[in-house]
């Protein structure tokens, strides 16, 4: 049987800036955007705030609004890449097998990588100690058999706790749970599931298989699986590169998006940093997906696979605006937009030259963006850019790659 | 000594890149010489707020903990 850990740092990034900050410990506090700019959205609170009704991605006015004397502290990222590299090299020294699922979150596959006497748990508790007093942070920890219960399980008790999910307990910790705390049930599969009744793990667990792919297709395999305790998923081996499965970066609007062109016109800009970044890195990509949040806060992601690896601007940018199109009906307007390129394959690979279209024009593109590049580098990002930008300058007048967002990763590679 | 102090040091690196703080310079001009270091280990500082590499430090029979956060040195709270 598989020892899988999942370790979830608490409150992350303001947890960080409370180490830092000793005389706001006992304060609510937020770590979020720059309000002047409207991205004031709250990234991460700690306990105190939580008590409020603080959540993650509540505008900071929103936020206020509950909890007048919270404190907002703009983000300093590179602080906590410092903090998760920390973490990491702990983990390091129980296995190689250490997957990362954003900064803060990873996967540990420590099966006979410790004594034979030495259970999951008992390695969950050293590495709660030692980053605890190393870093001064508290990380919850899920020990379970498969990534999909250790993650439930350092959800399950938070802050600093550990959860142990086995083969005996299951039934009794997880299948009470909402559906929604399942790993990828968003608020779309809940609402199709609840419309069979379905509200909890457990119910799920045990609705026949073939009602479910009936329903979702191939994805009803999986939520079978999930809930079920049957993910068999490795946890893949550390690499420094764990972090890049894909390139993306997004927004939020500094007013929403209310047409198409407004819609463009952040694409651009997104699409341009994205392809800029993967060429930097000698990448290049197949999938392009796109997120897309409302004035509601609802929000969701499309994906689409393209013919050829690509890093071109102009290709990634024209089907980003073509799945935005076919994807969204404007039932309101639109408050943040994300575009990231998945599939990833260094940009020396060779290409399959397409029978019907001609290979120079590729080439000519990527001529076009090189001397771009060269123009951005010396003169900044503003320097070029297409026409489209400049019927709003408001709207296209942000640098992703100098403001380095940091971007959620995928399970599925 | 109440709030978190960072301070200049002299320090020597050696071939395997590990580092030992020598002196600690306090800013006002005086000079205080490690006499000895008991303890090296990665530590986090929550009565300074910091994390980093921590050295148990004896400096005039008194012991003290000097902290390397990242690149800056400081000297860690007493009470």
């Amino acid at each position: 049987m598989r020892n899988i850990l999942h370790s979830d740092c608490n409150s992350f990034y303001a947890s960080v800036e409370c180490l830092y900050r000793p005389e706001i410990r006992d304060k609510p506090v937020a770590v979020g955007g720059d309000p002047e700019n409207r991205h004031g959205v709250i990234l991460t609170k700690n306990e105190i705030a939580k008590r409020f009704g603080i959540k993650t991605g509540q505008t900071t006015w929103q936020a206020k609004q509950l909890c007048p004397e919270l404190m907002v502290i703009p983000p300093n990222f590179s602080l906590y890449k410092r903090f998760s590299d920390m973490t990491r090299e702990i983990y390091l020294e129980y296995t190689s097998k250490v997957e990362p699922f954003g900064l803060d979150e990873a996967w540990l596959d420590v099966t006979g990588c410790v004594p034979n006497d030495k259970t999951g748990m008992a390695t969950a508790r050293e590495i709660s100690n030692k980053i605890k007093n190393e870093l001064g942070i508290t990380v919850s920890i899920g020990v379970s058999y498969n990534k999909i219960f250790a993650k439930l399980g350092s959800d399950y008790k938070k802050p600093d706790a550990i959860t142990e999910i086995n083969r005996s307990n299951f039934k009794d910790i997880v299948w009470p749970l909402p559906v929604g705390d399942l790993l990828y049930v968003g608020k779309a599969t809940r609402r199709k599931l609840s419309g069979i009744g379905v509200h909890t793990i457990g119910e799920l667990a045990n609705t026949p298989r073939g009602v479910l792919t009936d329903i979702f297709g191939k994805w009803g395999d999986i939520l079978y699986t999930f809930s079920n305790g049957y993910d068999s998923s490795p946890v893949s081996e550390y690499t420094e590169n764990s972090d890049v499965k894909s390139v993306g970066n997004s927004t939020t609007a500094p007013k929403d998006l209310t047409s198409e062109q407004d819609v463009d016109i952040v694409m651009n800009v997104l699409c341009d940093s994205v392809s800029r970044r993967m060429r930097e890195s000698g990448l290049k990509g197949r999938t392009v997906s796109i997120s897309v949040r409302d004035c509601n806060l609802f929000s969701f992601t499309r994906q689409r696979k393209l013919d050829e690896f690509t890093n071109i601007t102009s290709e990634i940018t024209r089907a980003a605006i073509r799945l935005f199109r076919d994807s969204y009906d404007w039932s309101h307007s639109i408050r943040s937009v994300g575009v990231s390129v998945s599939d990833l394959t260094s940009d020396t690979t060779a290409q399959q030259i397409s029978f019907f279209e001609d290979p120079n024009k590729n080439i000519k593109l990527e001529k076009l963006d090189l001397a771009i590049d060269g123009l951005k580098n010396r003169f900044g990002t503003f320097a070029v850019c297409p026409a489209i930008m400049l019927i709003d300058k408001k709207l296209s007048g942000f640098d992703p790659i100098q403001e380095h967002t940091i971007h959620p990763v995928g399970f599925f590679k | 000594m109440t709030e978190k102090k960072f301070v200049e040091v002299t320090a020597y690196y050696d071939s395997e890149g590990n580092i030992s703080p020598l002196v600690i310079h306090w800013g006002d001009g005086s000079e205080y010489e490690i006499d000895k270091i008991t303890d090296i280990r990665k530590a986090a500082s929550l009565k300074s707020g910091g994390a980093g590499i921590r050295y148990t430090c004896r400096i005039k029979g008194q012991m003290r903990y000097l902290f390397l956060d990242d690149k800056r040195w400081f000297i860690e709270k007493i009470g």
